[in-house]
């Protein structure tokens, strides 16, 4: 389609996350939450919704989404009630689904973001609690649908943004900002492959200018942050192209599919729905008292957002660094460590980022099972900075040396492996002597003005020296050679 | 047999009898009264196999509180390993997998439990008519029912098939039936006792109540039952006293009854008349006994059919065919599975009900419906509150009539037999404890009941004054 005719477009999305909370038990019984444990396995009379049970609740849950709703900055609501959502369905075994879709536990809060139209605030909604349904499986060509209610009854965030969104990359710097939360907080696994992080997208699109928002349609089944990006420009572009060509679009809920990148329209009756929202009468009310508001508070861990604060802010990085050092809470902590025994936060930074980070993707580890400690990483960076070794040298060899014997100090292991640098003139004169005598015709060159000629130098003493001559005090050397 | 728990337990620690005499002669009773239709089944040779243990535990001298207290099982409380279905089709064949806290407890104490007991379909009515097993009758006058809808738990209890009956009670249920039966009927507080094993009618209302001769067999079994349960959310966390050690207190009490339940259309004159004689007994025996104006009395019952209906249509709702009990034999889709399993399994009136939740809670009707209705029940329980700071008690009679012909009521008349609620109602709206004693027979040789209501948790007051009660009417009581 005519980009230009794309450019009289706006889009417009607002985001509807689920997450499942990483707690021991279910939301409303002690049955295990487990993912990935053999069907049916993991309920009791209670979440089989026999007669005579009763739910209870799940204290830890509430505090999951307590910290949930403190890290986005939300009012946190003192007097909560779940209601009950009634409609049938065979992986719902009550005939209710328990959810303060209708007066939730956090209220406002926000995500900042980034995009081509610059640094934006996506206000939230809402976060509430609820409780997740069983898993409904059609094999094809079955003549039956099965159903596996392990998930029936495990706790859920929806996170609910207002329809702030203008651009694909935001709905996906969203979904990101979310599962970094969750896993900072450690209250979910963030997985969206596994489905503990889900995304429907409520998208419109409105012409520039227009006041009023478009008919919105739902998409869901966006199991990856990439496929949150291509269902939102799908959709965009299909809903464009058919108002261009004076289709009205249908509210409706669509599904992705990741094959083809497109979205399709569901069958559903949904819309029908009266879900007779009623308060659920066998869970008495859930007080949040100041007291246990003050200790979640103070059991916040550092959050990424005041993280990338502290270390631009702070440690004067490129916000760059900022952003990589903080996508992951263990990566993050373990350099606020590291900073603790160094000052050289940008050389800190670099070692994280690169030397560090592709050390961990070779071995497919985290940092927690890195062998060298930050204080350890302080001591190269110290080396480096103290002229003993190069930097190049330092994140290789001697790196190497380190982490197979990491309770030698690897100034004695540089000791050992010879490659202590030189910056003694004694040292460093000869051998340049030696360099200009075997080179005439470059040395004449260079006087010439071929200044370029210096790297050339440099490289053969080093050669020579083994790599063990002090490179600044090389160069500055060899340059007064040549300048005599 | 003995009339009391401490009749018999005297004769088992004297050992003039032993829990196996008293299994089989209850067992003896219900075969005997199989026209009653009271049991839906006995649990003959397992009640003998823990009469054995228990009559060897009464040697040893470590029984139990309620060791030789044969108790009948309304069909609405799980008693693990065994059928429940709350009378209805849709839950045929269905086995419950534990026992409810209230179950767990008296058995710990060592009673036992002998078979489980009709009632109306989901505790729902007043009559036990609405029951998959047909009516059970009343064993005074020909042809009564029992009243519901723990109808047949009080008709064991007066035809001495068992000692005591767990029921429940919603909007009267223990006590409607016992008043029709001529026997105690008594619901505490709510929440007094666990409902964890307590099929729900109507989550908010529910009780679980207590069927017996006496006020003091009462009193020990909630002793024994009450009190804290993890697996109820809503259950009170307060201490349970000893109510079976509440003597009689020496005091002069302040009752009051309403104008209004006085002059309402529906009272029986003999009913009346029983109510004005207990009354003035009380006063001449140097009680205050005062009238108060309760105008409110006209909207309780809607706010009870709305309320309680709403929550028994979601309560319900797991009843769909999919996991357990009663499904189609047709072969249908999904949606007509429920239909067909539902419109099958469940009765008129319980479908009735369920309709009108349904159509209250509905998107266009909810505020003006079950919203309102909510706040009345806020207005209703303040002010029934109030009273009873100023009162001890409020008495009315137990029902508006004396027990009513099987057949008498159906879908022409169904309003009237909704009133057959109309006193007993309040006490659960405000959610306070009631107790249903037998005063008097009407010419027919109907038994009679008065229902006292006390402020809530005021079980100890209430068992304290009954007993008082019992003694001075023992000459009017039932036989």
């Amino acid at each position: 389609m005519d980009q230009t005719v794309v450019d009289q477009y706006e889009l417009v999305v607002g985001l509807e996350v689920h997450t499942q909370l990483s707690t021991q038990t279910k939301a409303f019984s002690n049955d295990v939450n487990s993912y990935g444990d053999e069907p049916n396995t993991n309920f009791s009379v209670i979440t089989l919704a026999h007669p005579g049970t009763l739910p209870k609740s799940n204290k830890v849950a509430v505090e999951y989404a307590i910290k949930m709703g403190l890290a986005c900055r939300c009012k946190i609501k003192r007097y909560n009630i779940f209601d009950r959502k009634n409609y049938f369905y065979p992986d719902l075994p009550k005939g209710f689904q328990l959810t303060q879709d209708k007066a939730p536990i956090c209220l406002g809060g926000y995500f900042d973001v980034h995009s081509e139209r610059g640094e934006v605030k996506i206000r939230l909604n809402r976060i509430h609690m609820e409780e997740d349904a069983g898993k409904s499986i059609h094999l094809e060509g079955a003549a039956f649908t099965m159903v596996d209610l392990n998930r029936a009854g495990v706790p859920l965030l929806e996170i609910v943004t207002e329809p702030d969104i203008r651009y694909a990359e935001e709905a996906v710097q969203v979904m990101e900002q979310i599962r970094r939360l969750v896993r900072y907080l450690n209250i979910s696994d963030g997985n969206m492959e596994e489905g503990s992080l889900r995304c429907d997208a409520n998208i419109s699109v409105r012409k520039k200018g227009d006041e009023q928002l478009g008919c919105k349609v739902e998409v869901k089944n966006m199991n990856s942050m990439r496929n949150v990006q291509k269902a939102i420009e799908y959709e965009k572009l299909r809903q464009i192209k058919a108002l261009e060509l004076g289709e009205e679009i249908i509210s409706e809920t669509r599904t992705f599919n990741p094959d083809t990148g497109k979205t399709y329209g569901m069958r559903t009756k949904e819309a029908l729905n009266d879900y007779r929202y009623f308060p659920e009468p066998d869970l008495p009310p859930i007080i949040i008292k100041e007291e246990d508001l003050k200790r979640l508070e103070s059991e916040m861990p550092p959050l990424p957002h005041e993280l990338f604060m502290k270390f631009t802010d702070e440690y004067k990085l490129p916000s760059y660094d900022a952003g990589v050092l903080t996508d992951q809470k263990e990566i993050a902590l373990y350099f606020e460590d590291l900073c603790k025994y160094t000052s050289n936060y940008k050389s800190a930074s670099n070692w994280l980022m690169t030397t560090i980070k592709s050390y961990l993707n070779e071995n497919n580890i985290e940092i927690g099972d890195f062998p060298l400690k930050s204080a350890q990483i302080a001591q190269l960076i110290q080396l480096v900075d103290d002229g003993q070794v190069s930097n190049t040298v330092a994140k290789n060899k001697l790196l190497k040396a380190f982490l197979k014997a990491p309770s030698v100090h690897p100034k004695t292991l540089a000791e050992r492996l010879n490659i202590i640098q030189e910056s003694d003139d004694d040292f460093i004169t000869p051998i340049i002597n030696n360099v200009l005598e075997r080179y005439p015709d470059k040395v004449v060159a260079y006087k010439k003005g071929k200044k370029n000629l210096l790297g050339m130098f440099m490289g053969e003493v080093m050669k020579e020296s083994k790599g063990k001559v002090d490179p600044k005090k090389a160069n500055q050397l060899i340059r007064e050679a040549l300048e005599k | 047999m003995y009339l009391t728990y401490k009749a018999t337990r005297e004769a088992l620690e004297k050992g003039e009898i032993t829990c196996q005499n008293l299994i089989e002669h209850y067992l003896k009773r219900i075969k005997e009264q199989k026209h009653l239709n009271a049991f839906i089944e006995t649990f003959d040779e397992e009640a003998l196999k823990k009469a054995k243990e228990i009559d060897q535990k009464i040697k040893a001298g470590t029984a139990g509180k309620l060791a030789g207290m044969v108790i009948g099982l309304k069909d609405v409380i799980c008693y693990k390993g065994h059928k429940i279905q709350a009378a209805s089709k849709i839950l045929d064949g269905f086995v419950s997998r534990f026992n409810a806290t209230a179950v767990k407890k008296a058995l710990a104490e060592d009673a036992i439990f002998i078979g489980r007991q009709n009632c109306d379909e989901f505790a729902m009515g007043s009559s036990n008519e609405n029951s998959a097993f047909g009516p059970s009758v009343n064993p005074h006058g020909k042809n009564r029912v029992p009243g519901g809808s723990s109808g047949a738990s009080a008709v064991s209890v007066a035809a001495g098939m068992c000692l005591v009956s767990l029921g429940s009670d919603t909007g009267g249920s223990v006590r409607q039936p016992a008043a029709f039966c001529g026997v105690v009927g008594t619901k505490p507080t709510y929440s007094r006792i666990s409902r964890y094993g307590l099929i729900a009618y109507a989550s908010s209302f529910d009780t679980i109540g207590i069927i017996s001769n006496n006020t003091a067999d009462a009193a020990l079994v909630l002793e024994v039952i009450a009190g804290k349960d993890d697996n109820d959310a809503t259950v009170s966390q307060k201490a349970v006293p000893s109510y079976s050690k509440v003597a009689i207190p020496k005091k002069k009490w302040k009752i009051a009854y309403s104008k209004e339940s006085m002059q309402s259309k529906g009272l029986h004159p003999e009913i009346k008349q029983q109510m004005q004689n207990t009354m003035q007994t009380l006063s001449q025996e140097g009680h205050t006994v005062e009238q108060f104006d309760f105008p409110m009395l006209e909207y309780i019952l809607p706010t009870y059919y709305i309320l309680t209906t709403a929550e028994a249509s979601t309560n319900l709702a797991r009843y769909d065919g999919v996991r357990y009990g009663y499904r189609t034999e047709k072969k249908v889709d999904l949606e007509e599975m429920y239909k067909k399993s539902r419109s099958e399994g469940f009765g008129e009136e319980v479908k009735r009900r369920i309709m009108l939740g349904t159509f209250v809670l509905s998107a266009s009707y909810h505020d003006a419906y079950f919203t309102k209705a909510q706040k009345v029940r806020r207005l209703i329980k303040e002010h029934t509150t109030q009273l009873l700071e100023k009162y001890d008690f409020i008495i009315s009679p137990t029902t508006p009539s004396p027990a009513f012909g099987i057949g008498d009521y159906g879908e022409d008349n169904l309003v009237d037999y909704y009133l057959a609620d109309l006193f007993t109602v309040q006490a659960n709206v405000t959610g306070m404890p009631a107790i249903s004693l037998p005063v008097g027979k009407t010419k027919n040789e109907l038994p009679i009941g008065i229902q006292f209501m006390a402020n809530a948790f005021e079980e100890e007051k209430l068992f304290g004054f009954a007993n008082y009660f019992e003694k001075l009417f023992a000459s009017e009581m039932v036989k």
